[in-house]
């Protein structure tokens, strides 16, 4: 396949950004999205130009830090994936590709296609645990019998890698699908009922000073996001919210 | 972003009280088409006589304050909320392709809800501003002739055809807007919220269509 790459270039988080525009020849349909990009960097390596810079690790689906928004879609057309799952059989040889990093004020751009998501993570530590006294005898896990419907649940909002899809892909840049799956995680369980209102408030709190945006119930997020985390994890952070700010 | 918590100023709360007025808005709507059912299916005298009875009834009254309240409230909310997300993105994608992953009223629900906005103080300058303060004729019954005034203002094309496209805006705005609200409020449940998108969407269509097809029975009919 013979493609044209618009790419986003951008040297710093001061630095305005452009499109580049590059060709690249004879790549494989079999490759990945970031394999192709690999390719793309040793060409503009052997061409003396600079790399262009882009997030990526396991290349396995699972640490959620590939991160690029191709034509328009947070991890291109493909669905239930990341990047680096992405194939290049959905596309078609001559087909001109734009890459672009995730936009959001919350998340500025470091260089070229990488962004900072740290404020993911300022959000988790606003709450997005259970605190652990480990004195004394602790009970076995299975001893706290819990619900398959419910421990199923969780397990399903505890899927998201935090990649940022959700954020990158709603019109509104709001990060309420990430929050809810980490709010729900631990809202369905026994461990997490302790802390429950504290936790939504407080993450939502911060959410807020990060700068996201507000949930208009698109709906783009769940169907962008690589491990299919559903919206029904918003309406559960809705109540818990509703619940928390009533009675506490 | 409001850096407060509870019931106010944070990003879910906004929600809440977009959701609640908004709600509340729609059954207004059911109580308004009812009302002007009366134009098509009763006598001018009937319309006059219902619309009598909602400026002096005295609970009617106390709810039509809730209201003009619902009103403000639901549009200013949703313009700093429209603000708000506006600002979370202030380097726009070259490329967004919005309809691969949403509906289109979901990702339009402001321009719709400002064309709306729009509408309501256009229509209450017509009628709610003349019924309440303008000097309109008593019918045989001695109940202010809305009925006349009305009739009059659909008779003319372009006043129709105004109303008739902010009754499809309202319309995509409720499409989306309807169900949306349950989901804010967390009211959702596998069984129950496919029946309330269902219900949702046909009231859109049903509703909005009913409103706007008044104006078009008065432009058309030779007898009204």
């Amino acid at each position: 396949m013979n493609l044209t790459l618009k790419v986003w270039r951008q040297k710093n988080a001061q630095d305005q950004g452009s499109f580049a525009t590059y060709a690249v020849r004879d790549i494989s349909p079999d490759m990945s999205f970031l394999e192709m990009m690999d390719v793309l960097n040793e060409q503009l390596i052997a061409q003396g130009v600079e790399s262009v810079v882009f997030d990526h690790d396991c290349r396995e689906g699972i640490c959620g830090m590939c991160s690029m928004f191709i034509n328009g879609e947070a991890h291109g057309p493909d669905r239930g994936v990341t990047t680096c799952q992405l194939h290049m059989r959905k596309f078609k040889d001559g087909d001109t590709i734009t890459v672009e990093p995730w936009r959001a004020k919350a998340f500025p751009v470091v260089r070229d296609l990488m962004v900072d998501r740290s404020a993911f993570d300022r959000i988790i530590q606003a709450g997005g645990y259970v605190s652990v006294n480990t004195m004394g005898n602790l009970p076995d896990a299975n001893a706290t019998p819990i619900e398959k419907h419910d421990a199923d649940a969780a397990f399903d909002a505890a899927t998201c890698i935090g990649c940022g899809a959700c954020v990158a892909t709603c019109k509104n840049a709001s990060a309420m699908l990430f929050v809810s799956a980490k709010v729900s995680q631990f809202a369905l369980l026994p461990q997490g009922q302790v802390e429950a209102a504290d936790r939504v408030r407080n993450m939502v709190h911060q959410m807020d000073l990060e700068g996201f945006g507000n949930c208009t119930n698109t709906g783009a997020c769940e169907v962008e996001c690589p491990k299919g985390i559903s919206i029904e994890n918003i309406a559960r952070m809705n109540r818990e919210y509703l619940k928390a700010s009533i009675t506490a | 972003m409001s850096s407060q918590r509870g019931l106010f100023g944070s990003s879910l709360a906004r929600k809440y009280w977009m959701a609640l007025t908004g709600l509340f808005l729609i059954t207004f709507l059911v109580v308004h088409l009812l009302g002007n059912l009366t134009i098509v299916f009763g006598t001018g005298e009937d319309f006059n006589a219902y619309a009598a009875f909602m400026t002096s009834f005295p609970p009617i009254k106390i709810v039509s304050y809730l209201l003009y309240a619902s009103i403000v409230l639901h549009a200013a909310d949703g313009i700093v909320l429209a603000r708000q997300n506006r600002a979370a993105r202030p380097v726009a994608y070259g490329t967004y392709n919005g309809a691969a992953n949403a509906g289109w009223a979901s990702r339009n629900m402001a321009l719709l809800g400002i064309f709306t906005l729009l509408f309501i103080l256009v229509h209450m300058k017509s009628f709610w501003f003349e019924m309440h303060f303008g000097t309109l004729g008593l019918d045989a019954k001695g109940n202010k002739d809305l009925f006349t005034l009305t009739t009059a203002a659909f008779e003319q094309v372009w006043y129709t055809a105004f109303y008739v496209v902010a009754m499809v805006a309202l319309g995509f705005h409720l499409w989306h807007g309807f169900q949306s609200a349950f989901q804010t409020l967390g009211w959702t449940h596998p069984t129950y919220t496919p029946i309330v998108q269902f219900v949702g969407r046909a009231f859109a269509v049903l509703v909005c269509g009913a409103f706007a097809l008044i104006p078009l029975y008065v432009l058309i009919s030779p007898n009204v």
